[in-house]
């Protein structure tokens, strides 16, 4: 039986959803409507068989990425593969922290390659590839409660940044975390730094051996997982604003070494409510909105 | 477990869209689904069943009993693999007591049921994402009774959305008004009362969203395990705790209720004046609503019954019936007396005599007492003769079992109607003109009149775990519109993702419940 992926556009007309197995894209491309077209078939082209790709290394992908010696072959899983080695020195950490961005990428790449587009993002499950043109921008926003008029922060990404990864690390997510945070978004040159930044620094939002984190050993939870039985965050009982402060601080600290090597533009640390921001990008707070937003629905 | 909600939203052309990870919403999904798999593993077996393979796709997951794959659509439960968001599809049986029919993903799918008509797809599993930014994930149609018909299902997610509680009691829970709380959280209020039962209103908008964090989850919590028919302890401020289970007799203080009253005190005596009649001088129905005297009742009056010189505390209405002769409890006929002696004043010297016999009992028969009068005109507990005891049990025998019954209250908004339609008040007029027909896990709903899509909807009438959650908070429940094939295309419909329903039951992700009610009508 032939495994073929979804490939759908939204009920917009504009958007085009593509999933395969654990991948589920959300992809827009604006432009002249010729371009786009082009864009969403090669969009589907690459995507289609992309995850048995990915599948026939995952034994490789879910080893420690060592710094000296990379036996990838697939150019996604070689990108992962990239995006992780900054941080494989001293720490664990696999090809797999940056799946999501690495899939990204690989599909907004696709599409620029064969299309002129003023603008497009490939959204993997929060992990966002972003292509710009010349004069072109995003305004990305970051979201507290999706039910309130709630873009707690926005903030511009212009062609002339470098920004063109976004990603969202935390304990919430569907791949475990070593951390407490809620969320972490990491704004990077690429979604697949991007990933894999975000899980780094969501793994320091963290205070050990507090008795109100409970944690878990992964393959307990997942048997293959890559992490293995190193201890994964299941749940965060109370904490004291001091607290929350520390971890945040935590995090803070391996962010701003991060930014210093280069290795992201910026980043939101959120925990409990509370939020840290790293990065020179002016994340701008947002007052009250006013009503009528597209996000402000109630269902 | 609590989830965080979205992630970024993109504004290109300064325009505002959420784009909430899908992810995020599949996991949700999961979390309920497993949730409920852990629950059946410990209640059924002991056994530990082993990891399975999952070959859904090449990452082929180990996955263990209990948990999910790295898609998180497909889980393991009870070393069987299962689809975690599956469409379930109600099959209308005459047998009862059938049983959860595991989900099959195999090919040798019989495809017996494809051709019934009886066959109605909920939208439980359907998935949805938030805010709706694609069609409604499933929409089907099917030929029911020669119309070609399209059910539109979806999970709608209701910030909005509310349950309102009956509790068949008399004893009193709290005064109007007064804060419900679980876990110390306010997660609601006490409502009016209606007839023989205590009304309470929970969850909202503004318990889910308008409070603190706590608040909010909390209140998601306990409208969650409510609408999925689990048992919840509440506590009313200056009243009683009580623990509620749609279907089940409410425990208040610790108590359980067996009944439900047959009427107020005065409405008792006139159904059983006749009964006492010649048996007993003087009835005293106990309650704390309208507590009834017999030989001052009309009904008594039309019997001829003397007076007795039996002095009521409380404040008089109407001949034979008294209001506040105590204050409310959860003693006799909901006051909180535990002696009935304590409502009478002194017996009349003018008008009553030694030997007099009176019987005294609350408006539900759980309470009776029997007395007769001394020398002194002092009522004195007495054996009660045999044929009022039988009088007693006829009280009881009247009052229906009582019980917790639990409604979910939403209102479907201009996004969950856009995932059904293009121009979403054509939905709205389509329901309202009964050509649509709304239903929530295919249980019978009724729809507000009035503006909007506002519906409610028994919980015991739904399949199990009907209900999930965001962690917005908000809730996640299903709901489908029906209408015929051409009603659709003419309000807009996305005709391009209506599937016959043969697709969707050849499909891997199908689930088959035994049918619970006959097919809903219009505006059932």
């Amino acid at each position: 039986m032939t495994r073929l992926p979804q490939i759908a556009l939204l009920s917009d007309g504009r958007r085009l959803h593509l999933q395969d197995g654990p991948i589920d894209l959300i992809v827009e491309a604006r432009g002249h409507a010729d371009e786009v077209r082009a864009a969403y078939e090669a969009a589907a082209g690459r995507f289609t068989g992309l995850l048995d790709e990915l599948c026939s290394e995952l034994p490789e992908l879910r080893r420690a990425a060592l710094p000296a010696a990379c036996s990838l072959e697939g150019i996604v899983a070689r990108r992962m593969y990239a995006a992780v080695t900054p941080y494989a020195w001293d720490r664990f950490i696999t090809p797999m922290a940056a799946v999501a961005g690495s899939v990204a990428e690989e599909i907004l790449g696709a599409m620029i390659h064969v299309a002129t587009l003023d603008q497009a993002y490939v959204n993997n499950g929060g992990d966002i590839a972003l292509h710009l043109d010349e004069g072109e921008h995003f305004s990305v926003g970051l979201m507290d409660r999706p039910d309130r008029d709630g873009v707690m922060r926005t903030m511009r990404v212009y062609s002339t940044d470098p920004v063109r990864g976004i990603a969202t690390s935390g304990r919430h997510g569907r791949s475990f975390s070593f951390g407490i945070a809620d969320a972490v978004t990491v704004l990077a040159a690429t979604a697949s730094r991007a990933d894999a930044a975000a899980t780094i620094i969501a793994n320091a939002v963290d205070l050990r051996g507090h008795p109100a984190i409970i944690r878990e050993p992964a393959n307990a939870l997942q048997p293959d997982s890559d992490l293995g039985p190193r201890l994964v965050t299941r749940e965060v009982g109370e904490l004291s604003q001091t607290e929350i402060a520390a971890a945040l601080e935590s995090g803070a600290e391996c962010a701003r070494q991060l930014f210093d090597r280069g290795l992201i533009e910026g980043a939101v640390l959120q925990l409990c409510g509370d939020m840290l921001v790293i990065g020179p990008k002016d994340i701008e707070r947002q007052k009250s909105r006013p009503l009528g937003l597209e996000n402000a629905v109630h269902a | 477990m609590r989830f965080y909600a979205a992630v970024a939203s993109f504004a290109p052309h300064g325009r505002l869209t959420a784009f909430r990870s899908a992810r995020t919403i599949v996991r949700i999904r999961m979390i309920t689904a497993v949730c409920a798999g852990f629950d059946m593993v410990m209640e059924t077996t002991s056994a530990v069943a082993d990891k399975i393979r999952c070959d859904a796709c090449p990452v082929m997951c180990y996955i263990k009993p209990g948990a999910a794959g790295a898609c998180d659509r497909y889980a393991n439960h009870d070393g069987k693999l299962v689809r975690v968001d599956p469409h379930v599809i109600l099959e209308r049986t005459v047998s009862h007591g059938g049983k959860l029919v595991p989900f099959s993903r195999t090919e040798d799918w019989d495809g017996k049921i494809v051709h019934e008509p009886s066959t109605f797809v909920t939208a439980i599993g359907a998935g949805t994402t938030y805010p709706d930014y694609k069609p409604a994930p499933f929409i089907v149609s099917a030929e029911v009774d020669g119309v070609d018909m399209v059910t539109v299902v979806t999970e709608g997610i209701f910030s909005y959305c509310g349950i309102k509680v009956k509790i068949d009691t008399d004893r009193y829970l709290g005064p109007e008004t007064a804060t419900v709380r679980a876990q110390g959280e306010a997660v609601g209020h006490v409502t009016t009362s209606e007839y023989g039962s205590q009304m309470l209103s929970l969850g909202g908008v503004h318990h889910l969203t308008g409070g603190s964090k706590k608040e909010g989850r909390v209140t998601c919590d306990t409208l969650m395990d409510l609408a999925n028919c689990k048992a919840v302890e509440l506590t009313i401020d200056g009243g009683a705790s009580v623990v509620v289970q749609a279907g089940q007799p409410p425990i208040v203080n610790g108590m359980k209720e067996e009944r439900m009253r047959v009427g107020c005190g005065s409405a008792t005596i006139g159904m059983f004046a006749k009964q006492w009649h010649g048996k007993v001088d003087e009835v005293v129905v106990v309650d704390d609503h309208i507590t009834g005297v017999l030989s001052e009742h009309q009904a008594g009056k039309l019997l001829d019954i003397a007076d007795t010189g039996i002095k009521m505390k409380g404040r008089r209405s109407t001949p034979g019936r008294y209001f506040q002769v105590a204050d409310p409890g959860t003693g006799w006929g909901g006051t909180n007396i535990s002696d009935p002696l304590s409502i009478l004043g002194p017996f009349d010297v003018k008008e009553a005599k030694p030997g007099l016999s009176i019987l005294m009992v609350s408006t539900t028969g759980e309470h009776s007492s029997y007395y007769v009068l001394d020398e002194a005109l002092k009522p004195v507990e007495t054996e009660m003769p045999a044929d009022l005891k039988f009088s007693v049990e006829r009280i009881q025998e009247n009052c229906e079992p009582a019980l917790c019954t639990v409604l979910f209250m939403a209102g479907a908004g201009g996004s969950l109607r856009a995932g059904v339609t293009d121009n979403p008040v054509r939905l709205t007029r389509s329901v309202k003109d009964a050509l649509t027909r709304v239903t929530s896990g295919g249980a019978p709903v009724y729809v507000w009149p009035g503006g909007g899509i506002t519906y409610m909807v028994d919980v015991t009438q739904m399949p199990s775990g009907a209900f999930g959650y965001v962690p917005t908070p908000a809730l996640v429940a299903p709901i489908e519109f029906t209408m015929k094939l051409s009603d659709y295309a003419a309000l807009g419909g996305h005709m391009d993702y209506v599937k016959p329903l043969s697709e969707v039951k050849n499909g891997d992700d199908v689930r088959q419940l035994p049918w619970q009610n006959p097919i809903p009508g219009p505006r059932a």
